[in-house]
């Protein structure tokens, strides 16, 4: 019953002969469709060009407190209200349906994301994100001790990389490196292990999520201060696999290359979910559908209270209440309410637009902010294309491109065999973020769908036949861009200063987007909201210890 | 020589380089394909292939008379070394240890005719035509002709004809042009000896074109190279490839190139595997078997009268189908898929054991090993907790897990997962000749409340079991004790790694 490679490279080659056809020279005889998609940019233009509706007097409303915004960071501000036992709220979201970059679409035969699709299990210390995921029901307590259930952690094959005309294991391209390259490699993890053992004065580590809770410490800061290459240059370090792979990362987590990268960035990446050096990176939960799982779970909650296709023009302190003005994106009809506080869970880049007189220093803030450009295509297939090296993965990811390639949406469901869809992500690196997303809108559904296939043909030569459908999505404010002094500005914090009643919970507010980061603003800013008329209301965020000496 | 049959000639350069460049490229694909790292390989064949063209133009000038007759001759060569040189290596590939050095030589050798072909058809055509026109005439069209191949090679030929077609194909024309020489080049020749070339090149046209016809049973030779046995049944469903070989014992099922049972003593196995869960077991109803296409399993279950419902879940539909239609196996389960009783599903029993609705008394799992992470997760602790769900609070269950013999950490791996999903295990083995010796775990949710009871009906139709024998399976020998592992989880896959790692050592 032994396995005979021979075996298995004859029969490669047997099918090889069969349908070969090397890629790269062929003109694209598309035998497949596809739409070219973007969240609702109509509405964000028409306030943006000064719209500003007026509702009858009949149709304002009041409530508690207005949440602007149905992403991650909005459905946390949601959740943590329904903690503290309030339902006296309404969530306004400009989309029908919910979750941002989070969100999820569906084909007939499987789920599959559409941007985020995996949160890295939490620190023992994330009490709230480990009570969220007990609420979904993905924790196991056995004893007294919590685990993830292994339904949700990544299914083994995780990840493969393909470099040198082949698929291996892992993210390294282990293929193309040489001693040289595996010495540096193994200094880069010396440095990583350093940065995660350290401890500032207080206690605090370099790196942690939320990043609010990690040292501030000018040792710290001060990489902010340059690029993830700078200080990997400033190592003595040269080799190709090794920035390879570090500008992935990069590219992965933040849409920047590894020199547009501020090297605090960089590091925060490999250290902060890891709370001593001896710990291995923790295993991540996903869901075939990625986070707009948590998305569907958070949004089904708080349906009574959530008003979807809502998009919000003007948003004014009254003081001793906020008029928070939106209109419905399908039947234009205007709506008022009175809130006695507001959370904006938007990106900072809206506020000017949004709050009426914007204070100037906001203003200036809010420019501060810079978003990269991404394309996220999901490629639906009647069959999967045949495998001769490491087998499909969840992450797969091509060595000589890019792109990010793709995660595979059946995957996590254990099914093996026959249709799938694949999420293929492109960040889009430009220097000028306002060049990508000129470039981002210009492009033709063809130019996409001919880059998408060329891409998939480097390690699937025989693909295009199996594609049958391919629709791109066009994020243009995908993510915050951590370059270089962003992180360690003075105005990244005061943009989470509220303003009047207005408190800010926009996951950029950390520097990095993540899923954990929108949580913990979500959160914070709703806490503040409520202190503000309640002093007894617990921080949830606050009780986490600083961790020990790693 | 007239215009007309310089002309021609010239077609016979283009012909000739079109069919260089193909044996060329053929080369380097297969190497490719077989070997792996392309890179290297089409360097190598390139490198290789160069050179012998240059080796080639070296050797032409040791012919000094006979110069037609001589180019017919390497015609010929090419056409046989150059179109058997894909079937060659697609066989021997499975037979020689030597195959790199193979590779490289039968390259070299066609490189080597190849490069004698244009310097001896120049010095034939120098007194006909001006020297600085011919060079310019003979080099065009040879690059037209690289041209010529180079686009046929990936859009037609490959895509239509597959390598061993094109390779045989691009032989018969060399053989052509050979042949054709004989009449165009024929005020250059002597008349003595032309009938034998001509007789000699139509064989050579004979054979390549046999070798066409013949093309499709190359696979299937060079499958029972890899296999023990002539092969009297092969198909690739859209899950795996399924070959039946047979030999003077019996016959053998082999599911991508893995041996699932020997027709001579599956009876060792499949008893073994079914009648200690079935006599753990007061007066079982309700069966489950995952995997076991073949129906051997069934055919076992089927000797318990107490047995009201059988549910067979196995991936592919081929290989029930097989179990029904053909006649060998058929007679081997005894038709055991086509009792009334049993239902045969289609389905990933990953995917099937979320929505079966019934819970059965026993359950027999008789999965490949797991070779695969998409067959490993069939052992993972996140698949033996679902099983837990669609089996009765007394039911037993037994688990195929390779051999604890040359594989001990796949094999206790398997017992330390269902320990750990709350399993009562007992480990055990036994001898098949053919696997060597096998390993099988019976696992229930509780402890046993009886002891192991093989009916005495049963026992009366069994060849290897009987009461005594079995309780012996559960002995376990010096050489086959426990060694730790990790818990198969579906996020690591840990058995995969400890399968692939035992078993490579053996080969």
């Amino acid at each position: 019953m032994a396995a005979l490679d021979r075996r298995a490279l004859l029969k490669a080659a047997l099918a090889a002969s069969s349908g070969l056809v090397p890629g790269g020279c062929q003109q694209m005889q598309r035998s497949f469709n596809g739409e070219l998609l973007s969240p609702s940019l109509g509405p964000g233009h028409q306030i943006r060009d000064g719209y500003r509706p007026q509702p009858d007097p009949a149709n304002w409303e009041e409530t508690d407190i207005a949440i602007v915004g149905g992403g991650i960071a909005g459905l946390s501000a949601a959740w943590r209200l329904r903690k503290a036992g309030s339902k006296r709220f309404q969530l306004l979201e400009l989309e029908p349906v919910s979750g941002g970059t989070s969100r999820a679409g569906e084909t007939s035969f499987c789920r599959h994301p559409w941007g985020a699709h995996y949160v890295p299990v939490p620190d023992a210390d994330n009490a709230p994100l480990w009570q969220l995921f007990d609420e979904m029901g993905v924790v196991k307590h056995d004893a007294g001790v919590r685990e993830i259930m292994e339904g949700v952690l990544c299914r083994e094959p995780q990840e493969r990389v393909f470099a040198g005309g082949h698929w291996t294991e892992g993210l390294y391209p282990w293929a193309v490196a040489t001693e040289e390259d595996l010495a540096q490699r193994l200094s880069f993890q010396t440095q990583v292990a350093k940065w995660i053992d350290w401890r500032d004065r207080d206690g605090r580590c370099a790196f942690s999520i939320p990043a609010a809770l990690a040292s501030d410490d000018p040792e710290v800061l001060a990489l902010d201060r340059i690029t993830m290459s700078e200080w990997m240059e400033a190592q003595g370090w040269d080799s190709e696999p090794l920035f390879w792979l570090v500008d992935y990362c990069c590219r992965d987590d933040f849409g920047l290359n590894i020199d547009q990268t501020s090297a605090w960035a960089g590091l925060f990446y490999f250290c902060a979910r890891r709370e001593s050096s001896a710990q291995e990176a923790p295993p991540v939960l996903t869901w075939p559908e990625g986070n707009g799982r948590i998305v569907q779970f958070l949004a089904d909650a708080a349906k009574p209270q959530l008003r979807p296709n809502r998009a919000v023009t003007a948003v004014t302190d009254r003081q001793d209440h906020v008029e928070v003005i939106s209109f419905d994106t399908r039947t234009k009809i205007a709506h008022g309410l009175r809130a006695r506080r507001v959370v904006l869970a938007t990106p900072q880049f809206l506020a000017p637009y949004l709050i009426s007189d914007c204070p100037a220093e906001r203003r200036t803030d809010a420019s501060t902010f810079q978003y990269g450009a991404w394309i996220v295509a999901n490629i639906q297939l009647t069959d999967r294309p045949a495998e001769s090296s490491y087998p499909l993965s969840w992450d797969n990811v091509f060595h000589n491109s890019r792109s990010l390639g793709y995660v595979v949406a059946t995957h996590q469901s254990g099914i093996d065999h026959g249709p799938t869809v694949l999420t293929w992500y492109l960040p889009l690196c430009d220097d000028l973020p306002a060049d990508a997303r000129r470039r981002l809108m210009q492009l033709s559904w063809n130019h996409w769908a001919e880059l998408i296939v060329g891409d998939l043909q480097q390690g699937h030569p025989h693909i295009q036949p199996l594609i049958s459908r391919i629709d791109v999505m066009r994020w243009g404010h995908a993510m915050i861009q951590p370059r270089p002094g962003f992180v360690s500005s003075v105005a990244r914090k005061r943009a989470a200063v509220p303003v009047d009643r207005i408190h800010f919970a926009g996951t950029d507010l950390s520097g990095v987007a993540l899923m954990e980061e929108a949580f913990y603003h979500g959160i914070r800013a709703t806490e503040e909201a409520l202190l503000a008329e309640d002093n007894s209301v617990p921080r949830f965020y606050e009780a986490i210890p600083h961790r020990g000496q790693g | 020589m007239n215009r007309a049959p310089l002309f021609l000639l010239y077609i016979n350069v283009l012909i000739i380089a079109t069919c260089g460049l193909i044996y060329e490229l053929l080369a380097g694909t297969l190497a490719s394909y077989l070997l792996g790292d392309s890179v290297t390989q089409f360097s190598l064949i390139i490198g290789i292939y160069l050179s012998a063209l240059g080796a080639g133009a070296w050797v032409s000038s040791f012919v000094q008379e006979k110069l037609a007759r001589c180019f017919i001759e390497v015609e010929l060569g090419v056409a046989l070394v150059g179109g058997f040189s894909v079937p060659i290596l697609f066989l021997a590939f499975g037979y020689v240890s030597w195959f790199q050095p193979l590779l490289y030589g039968l390259v070299f050798l066609i490189g080597t005719l190849v490069g004698l072909e244009l310097p001896l058809l120049m010095r034939l055509l120098k007194e006909e035509v001006d020297f600085a026109d011919l060079v310019s005439r003979v080099l065009t069209f040879d690059y037209i002709g690289a041209l010529v191949a180079a686009i046929l090679f990936p859009m037609l030929l490959v895509p239509n004809l597959g390598l061993v077609r094109t390779s045989l194909l691009f032989g018969i024309l060399n053989a052509l042009v050979g042949l054709w020489g004989t009449w165009l080049l024929r005020p250059l020749m002597k008349q003595k000896g032309l009938g034998a070339l001509r007789g000699r090149a139509i064989l050579v046209i004979g054979l390549l074109v046999v070798g066409m016809i013949k093309a499709e049973s190359v696979t299937h030779l060079a499958e029972e190279n890899q296999l023990s046995g002539k092969i009297i049944h092969a198909e690739s469903s859209p899950y795996q490839r399924i070959v039946v070989t047979e030999n003077k014992t019996g016959f053998q099922l082999y599911l991508n190139g893995h041996l699932q049972f020997n027709s001579v003593d599956e009876y060792r196995y499949h008893e073994a595997l079914v009648h200690p869960p079935m006599s753990a077991v007061e007066a079982p109803q309700r069966i489950l078997v995952l995997g076991g296409g073949d129906g051997l399993a069934v055919r076992e279950v089927l000797r318990y009268p107490s047995v009201k419902a059988i549910t067979l879940v196995d991936l592919d539909p081929a290989m029930t189908s097989l179990a029904e239609h053909f006649p060998p196996l058929g007679t081997l389960s005894e038709h055991s898929l086509q009792h009334p009783s049993v239902t045969v599903i289609n389905q990933d029993a990953f995917l099937w054991v979320d929505t079966a609705q019934e819970k059965y008394d026993v359950a027999i799992i008789d999965f490949p090993d797991p070779g695969s992470f998409s067959v490993g997760k069939l052992y993972t602790s996140f698949f033996f907790n679902r099983l837990r769900q669609v089996l009765t609070d007394s039911a037993v269950l037994n688990i195929q897990c390779s051999s604890p013999l040359v594989s001990p950490k796949s094999y206790w791996c398997v017992v330390t997962t269902l320990e750990d999903c709350g399993f009562e295990v007992r480990p055990f083995h036994a001898a098949v000749p053919t696997f060597g010796v096998w390993g099988f775990t019976l696992a229930s949710k509780s402890p046993l409340s009886k002891p192991l009871n093989l009916p005495v009906s049963v026992a009366a139709e069994l060849r290897f079991l009987d009461q005594n024998v079995m309780d012996h399976l559960f002995v376990t020998p010096k050489d086959l004790q426990r060694v730790d592992t990790e818990v198969n989880r579906l996020n690591n896959q840990v058995l995969v790694h400890y399968y692939e790692r035992e078993w490579s050592r053996w080969q």
